[in-house]
């Protein structure tokens, strides 16, 4: 080290000659936890996406609750004993949940487009890790963001008759949502050209609750609309969120729900698996 | 014994358009070997090659007795790899950068830590550490970009363009750490686009262009067939008439003012200059052109 013939410091690079032993592989997990706490470093960090998230709760609630809701609820369509807000509820957590995870498209696609990916690339690590890292700290945010949305809704008079296991299966169902969701946008955020690309992508997934049963029944949506209404995922999902919530029994709608997100999860997690491998041999 | 970096043939596409046109290049243990090329040359191409991030069409690869086909995650066990990007993440600052990339590396919390105080130090960013990387300069990027690739101590290293866009402090700074790399025992590739920076640090250099090796050798070897200075026949107002590689000689010298007359314009200014990769490069794509008159063909 100290034998070339130099007058700038050299690096420490700490090493004798040939003693150059190569990369350690991490423990399996190591990869995954530190990436899962950059990626929750970075949900930190941003303030305006930070900010958005715990905004957009507060709005919906409120605009639904006092703007919308007097309309909605005068139509006479509403069987829910408490009023509109008793049944938009689940509506605007699945919107929240879904504006939310649409971040990890945007974060994904950033990744991508810089260097850092190619570099964990290069290195014996499983580099698809960052993706997990993006999923999870999407799932911490979203989360963060329900609490928020059942926090206002409880301030402006809902009131939901659920019990603690049912409770915890709305928590549970919710978590499933979000993670399936997340997938499809981080695979979105793969294949996305750029993360502005990836912004209108997502953008497109973010009308789907108002296809659904979420805001108004769907019964009162026109004959041909009903169908893709009621069939649609979120419907399912909404319709076991407000039963769960309002202690009712979800029926079909429960083993239905789960079924769509495991399925759109898994669709997710095998298109941006297989999209992230391609994208390496293209640059 | 073998070579640590071997290429045999190594031939890409990207559809029709043909960027590697079978490459040959040899790099011994304990070597530094530059890639010299213009822009569009194939540098990078071949670099994302060695280092596993793209599949070659045809040709064979073992770096570090590892062949890249059979056992490219033992490649990756063996290697560090500096891209053209500065591969950092701004949301994070320069001392988390460092300690992600040593717990990925395997090592353990407090290892990771003082491994990142030691880089941070040596590349002159302790001040920095705990700023977070957008708000960090140019060079300062480059600088942390390098310090990620050296968190671990692979045997190979390489280094696209490790040098562009550094000042000429910096520049100089890189090269002493470059040459104390193989002080240590490292086997170095890097690519460039500067015949300076070739001449300062390889030990032996492949000049390709359009996907193929124009021709390889040491700095001399290949400096030697361009001569040592360029004599230059400028108007008044600074367009090149000639110019005319010399040895440096009185004679070399004499000769080539003489070859300078026929062309000589009223007013006409004769200087001289070091060879540059043009003239190397130039020279030997099309050695006729090279002996007599030297074009400015890309800059």
């Amino acid at each position: 080290m100290s034998t070339t013939n130099t007058t700038t410091p050299q690096p420490q690079t700490t090493l004798g000659p040939g003693r150059r032993p190569g990369r350690r592989r991490p423990a399996p997990g190591v990869a995954d936890a530190v990436l899962i706490g950059r990626s929750v470093r970075h949900s930190l960090r941003d303030v305006e996406t930070m900010l958005m998230a715990v905004l957009l709760p507060v709005m919906l609630m409120l605009m639904f609750t006092y703007v919308f809701g007097g309309a909605i609820s005068a139509g006479g369509t509403i069987a829910q004993d408490g009023g509109y807000v008793d049944y938009v509820v689940p509506g605007i957590i699945l919107t929240c949940a879904g504006f939310g995870a649409s971040s990890a498209a945007v974060d994904t696609a950033t990744d991508m487009a810089n260097g850092i990916i190619d570099r964990f690339r290069t290195m014996p690590m499983r580099s698809s890790a960052v993706l997990t890292g993006h999923t999870v700290a999407s799932l911490a945010r979203n989360l963060v963001a329900t609490a928020v949305v059942i926090l206002v809704a409880l301030l402006v008079g809902f009131r939901p008759s659920a019990g603690p296991a049912q409770w915890l299966a709305a928590a549970g169902l919710v978590a499933l949502y979000i993670l399936a969701i997340t997938t499809l946008f981080t695979a979105i955020g793969v294949v996305a050209g750029s993360p502005q690309a990836a912004s209108g992508y997502g953008f497109v997934l973010l009308f789907l609750p108002y296809l659904s049963s979420a805001f108004v029944p769907v019964e009162t949506m026109p004959g041909w609309l009903q169908p893709i209404a009621e069939y649609q995922p979120i419907t399912a999902v909404n319709e076991s969120l407000r039963a769960l919530l309002m202690g009712t029994d979800p029926g079909w709608y429960g083993p239905a729900a789960v079924a769509w997100c495991i399925g759109i999860g898994a669709i997710g997690v095998i298109w941006g698996a297989a999209a992230f491998r391609r994208r390496a041999g293209r640059r | 014994m073998e070579a640590t970096i071997q290429a045999l043939g190594v031939r890409k596409a990207f559809g029709t358009r043909t960027v590697l046109d079978g490459i040959d290049l040899e790099v011994p243990a304990g070597s530094i070997a530059a890639v010299l090329g213009p822009n569009g040359a194939g540098k990078t191409t071949l670099l994302n090659i060695l280092s596993t991030l793209v599949a070659p069409d045809a040709g064979t690869v073992t770096v570090n007795g590892h062949d890249l086909a059979r056992d490219p995650s033992a490649i990756r066990e063996s290697i560090s790899v500096t891209g053209q990007a500065a591969a950092v993440d701004e949301v994070l600052t320069g001392e988390e950068n460092v300690t992600m990339m040593g717990r990925l590396n395997g090592l353990n919390r407090a290892e990771a830590r003082r491994r990142s105080r030691e880089l941070l130090e040596s590349f002159d960013l302790a001040d920095a550490a705990r700023q977070r990387v957008v708000t960090f300069s140019g060079g300062m990027r480059r600088r942390l970009d390098l310090a990620l690739s050296l968190v671990a101590t692979p045997p190979v290293i390489f280094l696209d363009e490790p040098t562009t866009g550094l000042d000429t402090r910096s520049r100089r700074a890189l090269w002493q750490t470059i040459h104390g790399l193989r002080t240590d025992g490292a086997t170095i590739l890097l690519t460039t686009q500067y015949l300076e920076e070739a001449d300062e640090l390889a030990d032996d250099v492949t000049l390709i262009d359009g996907g193929r090796v124009v021709a390889s050798g040491s700095p001399g070897e290949l400096k030697a067939q361009v001569g040592e200075t360029v004599v230059e026949l400028k108007t008044h107002d600074g367009e090149l008439l000639a110019a005319v590689p010399t040895d440096g000689t009185l004679p070399g010298l004499r000769a080539a003012i003489n070859q300078l007359e026929e062309r000589a314009a009223p007013g006409a200014a004769v200087s001289l200059r070091s060879p540059t990769l043009d003239d190397v490069f130039l020279h030997l794509t099309d050695p006729a052109a090279g002996q007599a008159t030297t074009q400015k063909a890309f800059s």
